[in-house]
């Protein structure tokens, strides 16, 4: 027999597997729901955290950076009020939904309800063997909200999932469904506290419908010890329109994942991404992109300010099947490198079966550019102003180009938080 | 106002000298042409003088009101009341024109121990400028001379000249790439400002401009020195004539 030696459990690797055994108990769900957690609690177990010899995490090795898991207590949540006046919000405590609240033409459900009944157990699976986020999420998930909205609906509110945890381990899970024409805004807000380190895995599944039209934005504003590991799944149909927005201020170690899938002719993805980085943190945000039907167009567009000793990861793949004829997909990464021990690693990839497409990918790494210093300079700003400027201005491009004013806004003072608490 | 002293100034980190032992001086109240072939350091004494990093004094002086400048930073500079309107202005992407504005207003003067403007008093003395230099009010919505022409560029320079009201005025070939329409507006926006207590140097390889703008004074800069100087007919001379006398009466 061929025996593969495995290396000892980790700290980290352990919590996981003792945390299960000491839940599983309690955890929500029909039978169909527990062994789903156990199949993928048994396929965790068996692989152990992915390490840089797997390709998908080659530049996030899990097993080195998540050692140690921070106990299960949690302290208290910050109240948080909504990024955008007048947004829905929906709220997420420690791994528990608050009553949804109606909105009109959206179904809304607290995702414990479909584990309860089992209607979740069918979702609750990995992607591959690569796939821990979806394997540690489906094992542990507590709860979460479900949207389901109504074919031809214009959902009027801006819809706010708050996502709040101190501390502690939180699993959530956000199913949406959007149905034909439907058109929303949904903020994924996931908030943490700096004083406190917490562990957690967010898990959203989008599905829209023929036409649809989506603006999904993430907004992740994790405490300075947290560990964060999120997913975001995508299905695109014929003629929708999904534009995902995600600004990541926060977090010692995080990871977006995003698996879109183009399958609608004529659908368009559009990504803009802002990461920024400090302090020791590792943030790393990974696209696979799949175009499998003709006629579709997708831009994606990540921006990267990274300072002090910080490492940052994007990951952009991009796959056209033989049958995504006339494909338009660009994809570009710039990166700001404010320190000389910060660090960025763009891995592009694009992987095309179809013969008449256009496909274009790059990436920049860049310092502050000195005639705009000193142009500024010129007139009077200070060295400090000038370059908080010039790095607002670097992520604010992408910012601009949404169409809610009052979004744009809200995200352009995320920005500029974070720069004065860093920069 | 302003006083150059025997300026020697090189390109850094090389030996290349560009000023050569540059004599200036401008009173306040003056406007003062300086003219010259390509090459003569034009634009590079404009830069000193705002302070750009890129070149290196290595003799001499620049007093600015009797104190010496060449030890501050160009926002120090600009705080104090010098003022570059840039040849080439430049295109920063994401920074939007009126917050632009606002933040250099506001920090010109914190600097001065003024108290900021309300945003009010700002947009209404933005949109007067504006109006007075036929400035599209959308064009202040867009980046910083981001897909602004050669002509909307120019005239932003000079709106921004007005909102700081500096006390030097130094405009870097202001007049290329303007047409005749707009060669006539910025013209009429300099000599608005026209005033006792300020002072106007006006780089220009043509007498054009100093139709429009009447200098007190004209200097000759060749080779990174002033090698003649005189009064308005002498860039008529020039016109009529070309550098070449005079270069070779310098020689």
């Amino acid at each position: 027999m061929n025996m593969q030696s495995k290396p000892p459990r980790t700290p980290a690797e352990q919590a996981i597997v003792d945390a299960f055994t000491n839940v599983v108990s309690d955890l929500p769900g029909d039978a169909a729901v527990t062994s789903a957690r156990d199949r993928l609690l048994a396929g965790f177990s068996a692989q152990g955290l992915p390490t840089r010899r797997i390709e998908a995490w080659h530049y996030t090795d899990l097993r080195a950076l998540l050692r140690v898991l921070p106990d299960g207590a949690f302290g208290v949540p910050q109240p948080v009020s909504p990024l955008v006046e007048g947004a829905v919000v929906l709220s997420v405590v420690q791994g528990a939904s608050d009553m949804p609240v109606a909105i009109a033409g959206v179904e809304i459900e607290p995702f414990l309800d479909h584990l309860a009944s089992g209607a979740a157990s069918s979702g609750l699976v990995a992607r591959g063997t690569d796939d821990v986020i979806g394997a540690l999420n489906g094992a542990f998930v507590t709860d979460g909200f479900s949207l389901d909205v109504a074919d031809g609906v214009t959902v009027e509110p801006i819809i706010e999932l708050q996502v709040r945890q101190a501390g502690g381990r939180a699993h959530t899970r956000f199913p949406a469904r959007f149905g034909r024409k439907a058109k929303a805004t949904v903020i994924e807000r996931q908030v943490g506290r700096d004083d406190l380190a917490g562990f957690s895995t967010s898990v959203s599944a989008l599905e829209l419908e023929d036409g649809a039209e989506v603006t999904w934005i993430i907004v992740q504003q994790k405490g300075a010890k947290d560990q964060h590991l999120g997913q975001l799944t995508a299905k695109l149909g014929a003629g929708s329109t999904l534009s995902l927005f995600i600004i990541n201020t926060g977090g010692k170690l995080v990871r977006e994942e995003l698996h879109v899938s183009v399958s609608g002719e004529g659908a368009h993805f559009n990504l803009r991404g802002i990461n920024l980085l400090g302090g020791d943190s590792h943030t790393d945000l990974t696209l696979k992109l799949n175009h499998d039907a003709p006629g579709a167009t997708s831009s994606e567009i990540v921006r990267n300010v990274v300072l002090d000793r910080a490492r940052g990861v994007f990951q952009g793949q991009i796959q056209v099947a033989q049958i995504a004829q006339k494909t338009d997909a660009r994809m570009a990464c710039n990166t700001l490198l404010l320190s000389d021990e910060a660090e960025w690693l763009a891995k592009p990839e694009l992987e095309i079966f179809a013969d008449d497409v256009v496909c274009a990918h790059g990436a920049t790494v860049i310092d502050i550019d000195k005639t705009h210093l000193f142009y500024l300079m010129a007139r009077g700003i200070t060295e400090k102003s000038a370059r908080g400027l010039l790095v607002n201005g670097f992520v604010g491009e992408l910012i601009g180009d949404l169409a809610d004013e009052a979004l744009a806004s809200a995200l352009e003072g995320l920005v500029e938080t974070w720069l004065n608490a860093h920069a | 106002m302003l006083e150059i002293k025997n300026l020697h100034a090189k390109i850094a980190g090389t030996d290349t000298e560009i000023i050569c032992g540059l004599n200036l001086s401008v009173r306040a109240g003056e406007v003062a042409a300086i003219m010259g072939p390509n090459g003569s350091g034009k634009s590079t004494l404009s830069y000193i003088l705002a302070g750009r990093e890129d070149y290196e004094v290595t003799e001499g002086d620049i007093l600015y009101n009797g104190v010496s400048i060449l030890e501050l930073k160009p926002s120090e500079r600009a705080a104090m009341g010098i003022f570059l309107a840039f040849q080439y202005p430049v295109e920063i992407p994401g920074v939007a024109t009126m917050q632009f504005l606002k933040v250099a207003m506001n920090e010109q003067r914190k600097a001065r121990g003024e108290d900021e403007l309300k945003t009010p008093d700002f947009i209404k003395l933005v949109k007067q400028a504006a109006s007075d230099l036929k400035i599209d009010p959308d064009m202040l919505k867009r980046p910083l001379n981001v897909g602004f022409s050669g002509g909307e560029k120019k005239r932003a320079e000079i709106l921004q000249m007005k909102l700081l009201s500096p006390r030097l005025c130094v405009l870097d070939e202001t007049d290329s790439g303007l047409d005749i329409d707009a060669l006539k507006i910025v013209s009429d926006g300099v000599n608005a400002l026209r005033s006792p207590e300020r002072a106007i140097i006006v780089i220009t390889h043509y007498q054009r401009l100093l139709e429009h703008i009447v200098p007190d004074t004209v200097h000759v800069l060749y080779k990174g020195q002033v090698i003649k100087t005189g009064d308005k007919s002498l860039a008529l001379d020039l016109e009529a004539n070309g550098y070449a006398d005079i270069i070779e009466a310098a020689a």
